[in-house]
């Protein structure tokens, strides 16, 4: 790789790394930083295609009152830079692709501890933030606040540069000394991963009154005619529907009735 | 009276510009404080001109807070507008600004997470990724621009709201609009989970569970296939009119289960991880568990 595309990877991967913790623009989300990573590197349209399986991969991966999830913006960026260093080694494309996919796994493991990590420095931080309040001091808050920034940067970046240099051609031995159960086995574990996402979104969201939009949903995307946008019309109208429902069942059964069911709220005023 | 000492537009701007890094210094002690705090800067320098009270000011906004970072916004709005009354002598004492902010960012990330990270990230992210996964450019664009469009527009104008209605959002949010929204933002959450369970959770079983075979008359005789494009063309027909191309066909455990309903397994595990997640399995576990069942199901030729 030449000095430029390392210093664009760098670049993509402090970007990355500050949007693990800011959560703002999603730079860390592997459809942006696998894409950004291919651009700068010239292999757009393969990273493109990464960006959209691990993507699905993490869509369930969030980060929700101090509970940290497993870490995308270190996941994305090095098997990006990985599918890279395989690509300029000329290893297959489809292969290249599922072993990322595969070595993403273990790296948002170590993304989680980095996170953790930095996490607890920005104590001592905040700690300099608060002798900065005692004395009134912008400045020191300001500046400190972009240290702690950066320093999220830096935990992405530091990794990204070190991968980098490794030759491409260990990484391509690496890949193809990869036996062929390992990265079949890998891509049909891969396939099933998703559903780790999606089990926590729903751990979070399920109650009495939302299975059965859950069953809907499952039930309704065996039409394959139906796209996403489609799907995501009907929910929304289903959502608007229950809630009109519930409340006119509410009301004119005096409002007694968050029973959830308000088809049996109308049948009860008969 | 004096003039009274007001925040301009361009002063909330800022804020809300400010706003979007309130996680940068995110810490196990008090979480999102110096974020908070560096966000608020703007606003602290034009109400006060006084150093003591300057320095007041920003060690009560490093106490402990912590929420959504989009949802923080309307929080945001109603602090400025009581640091605005504060500034111009109303008796709104710490207690009260610490109060307002503690008692808002539960409920309100009650709200965020599910809206954002379970119903709009999946939804705008699993468009973005079927695009992208055929190697289609829009995909990431779609995602990033609507995301971010959708982002600042929630927390420009959530952070006016919170700042034209004041203390008065309060009350507002702890009646029942709050709850319909969160219930709403379920729904499709929950509506669209199942259908994202059903298109992209993977498994496949390789096992044949029968093997039959077809009757002779039944079977296209490739060897009458000369070459020519009249005998391609019977061949096509006598394939359209659902004759077999081989001498026996074997349905597989998938083909059945699929008979039932596409996905069925994709279902039964994502429950089964429900139930393994509120066992208090950590997930870190249960992908590379997943990771190891793929490698062992190739290995014994099952999956």
């Amino acid at each position: 790789m030449s000095f430029i595309t390392v210093l664009l990877i760098v670049i993509v991967a402090f970007l990355a790394g500050m949007e693990g913790v800011l959560d703002e623009f999603q730079f860390h989300q592997p459809l942006v930083a696998c894409t950004l990573i291919g651009l700068v590197s010239g292999h757009l349209t393969e990273g493109v295609m990464l960006a959209g399986s691990l993507q699905l991969m993490a869509l369930g991966w969030a980060n929700v009152g101090a509970a940290v999830a497993p870490d995308a913006a270190l996941a994305s960026v090095a098997s990006a830079i990985i599918m890279v260093l395989g690509l300029d080694g000329s290893t297959a494309v489809d292969s290249v692709i599922s072993t990322s996919i595969a070595v993403a796994v273990p790296l948002s493991v170590a993304g989680l501890f980095l996170t953790m990590i930095c996490r607890t420095l920005a104590i001592p931080i905040v700690h300099i933030m608060d002798g900065g309040a005692e004395k009134g001091s912008f400045k020191t808050i300001e500046i400190w606040q972009y240290i702690a920034i950066a320093m999220q940067g830096l935990r992405i970046a530091i990794p990204a540069a070190i991968l980098c240099f490794v030759p491409s051609s260990a990484v391509t031995t690496a890949l193809q000394a990869m036996p062929a159960w390992l990265s079949d086995g890998m891509t049909v574990g891969g396939g099933m991963v998703a559903a780790v996402g999606y089990a926590m979104v729903i751990n979070m969201m399920a109650t009495k009154e939302t299975w059965p939009f859950f069953a809907l949903g499952f039930v309704l995307a065996c039409i394959n005619e139906l796209t996403l946008i489609g799907l995501g019309v009907i929910g929304v109208a289903l959502a608007l529907i229950y809630l009109t429902l519930k409340e006119s069942g509410g009301s004119s059964s005096g409002g007694s009735s968050n029973t959830g069911d308000p088809l049996g709220d109308i049948l009860n005023d008969y | 009276m004096a003039e009274k000492i007001t925040l301009s537009k361009k002063d909330r701007m800022k804020v809300c510009w400010r706003h979007q890094f309130l996680q940068g210094s995110w810490n196990y002690e008090r979480m999102q404080n110096g974020g908070w705090c560096y966000s608020i800067i703007p606003a602290i320098k034009k109400l006060y001109s006084n150093k003591e009270d300057q320095i007041a000011a920003l060690k009560r906004h490093m106490e402990f807070y912590n929420t959504h970072p989009y949802v923080s916004s309307p929080v945001m709005g109603v602090t400025l507008a009581m640091e605005e009354e504060r500034a111009n002598g109303a008796q709104i004492d710490d207690v009260a600004i610490q109060g307002v902010k503690v008692g808002m960012m539960g409920p309100l990330a009650g709200v965020g997470d599910p809206a954002f990270w379970f119903t709009m990230r999946p939804i705008l992210g699993a468009l973005g990724a079927s695009f992208a996964m055929s190697g289609n450019i829009l995909g990431p664009i779609l995602f990033f621009v609507l995301w971010n469009v959708i982002r600042y527009a929630f927390m420009w104008y959530t952070q006016e709201f919170g700042y034209k209605v004041g203390t008065s959002i309060t009350n507002d949010l702890s009646g029942g609009l709050l709850g319909k929204i969160t219930q709403g933002a379920s729904i499709l959450g929950m509506f669209i989970i199942g259908a994202l369970v059903q298109r992209w959770v993977s498994i496949s079983l390789t096992p044949i569970v029968s093997t039959v075979e077809n009757d002779a008359v039944n079977i296209i005789d490739f060897s009458k296939f000369d070459g020519t494009g009249e005998a391609l063309k019977s061949i096509l027909q006598q394939y359209d009119s659902g004759m077999f191309l081989y001498d026996t066909t074997s349905t597989s455990l998938q083909a059945n289960l699929d008979s039932l309903i596409p996905g069925l397994l994709a279902v039964c595990l994502t429950l089964f991880i429900c139930w393994l997640l509120k066992k208090n399995v950590s997930p870190i576990v249960i992908i590379i568990g997943l990771f190891i069942v793929g490698i062992v199901g190739v290995l014994l030729n099952i999956m």
